[in-house]
């Protein structure tokens, strides 16, 4: 019940005058780059927030137009069929695809990274 | 003679008739090189040992009269997200410094069975984001017309190095204007053909909705040719096409009297440089008087083009560039050796430049929940609304006429400091790749300060073979591109 109320809660506030104002702190500049897997520096955090700030207050004037009954182009040729038979076809050998690897296992043909569990 | 100061289609013949062998071109191309990439940068990577065997192979297989192809001989250079196999393609980024792609990109594969002689890569924005080049993790490309403008961007290097005669034609590749706004800024052709009819097959992808590959030449004929020979259908990139390819060199008759040009003025009605808007008027008149009809076409979501860009050509490069990771090639951060997380973060924070990082940023923002349907489901419905624009306005004429770029190319360093003032430079450019249309930049006059000003035709999808008509008939009848940068 909790979790349907703050669905509902969040549906609201996105369709509130269909209009998401923008302000950013750096928390949240904080929160994107850890989805997007960048460790920023200091510098770079206060610089975003500004920069991405001014370019999503832009971008917010989209809101303003009427675009109910209107579908999403994600695509400009999304009806094409791009379908082929399921066979088996030659691939890039593993030598060649780890060749570029900073740290290949070369003998196993694997990638090796760092600790991925409890690291 | 200079072998570099003729069109490639006569250079071609040229060669193939022995009056001038692939080696000289080649050795000719070299050398323009050495002697002009200090000054410009507009190379990455040079590989003279691999062209000249190139070359002699060509000059062989002509002693031994085999058939040549249509590119038999012609240097050509390569924008560097593009992947040669055995050779450095860094997309001028650090996080690619020392990668060495293991397959060829189709367009490279054709390149070359065409017969065309690969002499190195060209320098561009880091990962192809940027519209003046200066994102490179190499440095700034630099205008050979005035070492101290933009030579615009993304495709800048391979734009600077045809107008400074280095080789006849370059690869470049189109999101969101990369080829055409370059070739404004360097008083080149560059073409970017429909979505869907060249492979993007070894192209380094940012937004796969948007890219398209596509030629820089000194004339409209050479990007025909070059065009017939990128496009088609590939097994490899399932969004390209299986329309049929014509010989768009054909379809270069000099007429107009049969065509309508589309004139956008309300569009072009603000934010565009006096000698743009004088040269663009020009270029409408010049048509006019060769038989065009000009027709007055109304456009009204392309203003929201630049904004509705942004967002969805963000969120792809956000989604396209979590490949960089840091295992599979390119750089990895030696400070981070006891977690997988802190390798990732650590290693794309040192591997990418800031405007990169920006995109990724702003890419993953419009994508989270709470803001998705605000800003990227929002940008797409909005997208669907600018293709009627279009789709309406083919109705009634056969191309649209813009200009290229709203300013001659500005200083470098001008804007970097304002990422959003940039963006806006995308304004007549970003709708063709929205889209899905051809486009192309035409030289159209120069500025009293001696800068390069280009104009754009945009045509139906897949009807390259117009365009190209009209560029081609404007070209005839005028001889900016005849013009040569004193470097």
């Amino acid at each position: 019940m909790l979790q349907e109320n703050c669905l509902h809660f969040a549906f609201c506030i996105l369709n509130y005058d269909d209009h998401v104002s923008t302000t950013l702190t750096i928390a949240d500049v904080e929160r994107i780059a850890a989805l997007a897997q960048l460790e920023l520096t200091d510098e770079e955090k206060h610089l975003f927030t500004k920069q991405l700030a001014d370019i999503l207050a832009y971008a917010e004037q989209v809101q303003a137009i009427d675009t109910s009954g209107v579908p999403a182009t994600a695509h400009v040729n999304a009806i094409q069929q791009a379908e082929r038979d399921d066979e088996p076809r030659p691939s890039l050998p593993v030598d060649d695809a780890i060749v570029n690897a900073p740290d290949a296992a070369a003998d196993a043909g694997l990638f090796r990274v760092p600790r991925v569990i409890g690291g | 003679m200079n072998v570099l100061d003729i069109p490639a289609s006569t250079l071609r013949n040229d060669i193939a008739a022995g009056r001038v062998s692939a080696v000289e071109s080649c050795r000719a191309a070299l050398d323009r090189i050495a002697s002009v990439n200090r000054a410009l940068n507009a190379f990455n990577l040079v590989d003279g040992d691999r062209a000249m065997a190139r070359a002699q192979q060509i000059d062989d297989r002509r002693k031994a009269s085999e058939s040549l192809g249509p590119l038999a001989g012609i240097p050509i250079a390569i924008k560097d997200n593009i992947n040669v196999r055995g050779m450095l393609t860094t997309a001028s980024s650090r996080i690619l410094e020392d990668f060495i792609p293991p397959y060829d990109a189709t367009v490279v594969r054709r390149l070359e069975a065409a017969g065309a002689v690969i002499v190195g890569k060209t320098n561009c924005d880091e990962f192809a984001m940027g519209s003046s080049n200066e994102n490179s993790a190499f440095g700034p490309v630099h205008n050979p017309w005035a070492l101290d403008r933009i030579p615009g961007g993304s495709s800048g290097g391979s734009a600077a190095a045809v107008a400074a005669r280095c080789v006849p034609i370059a690869l470049g590749s189109d999101t969101g204007g990369s080829i055409r706004q370059p070739a404004a800024c360097c008083g080149v052709v560059g073409l970017k053909p429909s979505y869907g009819r060249v492979s993007r097959y070894g192209l380094l992808a940012f937004a796969s909705s948007l890219d398209q590959i596509g030629p820089f030449a000194r004339t409209v004929a050479d990007a025909a040719t070059v065009l017939s020979a990128l496009a088609g259908v590939d097994p490899c990139d399932a969004t390209t096409s299986s329309e049929p390819v014509p010989d768009f060199s054909v379809s270069l008759t000099g007429r107009v009297d049969d065509i309508r040009i589309g004139v956008p003025r309300a569009f072009v009605s603000e934010g565009v440089d006096d000698e743009v808007r004088r040269a663009y008027e020009g270029a409408l008149e010049t048509l006019r008087r060769e038989g065009a009809a000009l027709v007055d076409i109304d456009l009204p979501h392309a203003k929201y083009a630049v904004p509705v860009y942004y967002l969805v050509c963000t969120a792809e490069a956000s989604s396209n560039l979590a490949r960089y990771d840091g295992v599979k090639y390119g750089y990895r951060s030696p400070a981070a050796k006891d977690s997988l997380k802190e390798m990732y973060s650590r290693t794309r924070d040192q591997g990418f430049g800031p405007e990169v990082k920006r995109r990724i940023m702003l890419g993953t923002y419009v994508l989270s929940a709470g803001y998705y349907d605000a800003f990227y489901l929002k940008a797409l419905q909005v997208r669907t609304l600018l293709r009627r624009d279009y789709d309406e306005a083919f109705e009634r004429v056969d191309v649209v006429a813009m200009p290229t770029s709203p300013t001659p190319p500005f200083r470098l360093g001008e804007k970097t400091d304002d990422p959003l003032q940039m963006y806006l430079a995308d304004v007549f450019t970003v709708s063709a790749n929205l889209a899905g249309l051809p486009g192309i930049s035409v030289p159209c006059g120069f500025s009293t300060d001696g800068l390069p000003i280009g104009f754009q035709l945009m045509g139906r999808m897949f009807d390259e073979a117009t365009m190209l008509r009209v560029a081609d008939a404007y070209e005839r009848v005028t001889d900016w591109h005849q013009r040569v940068p004193a470097l």
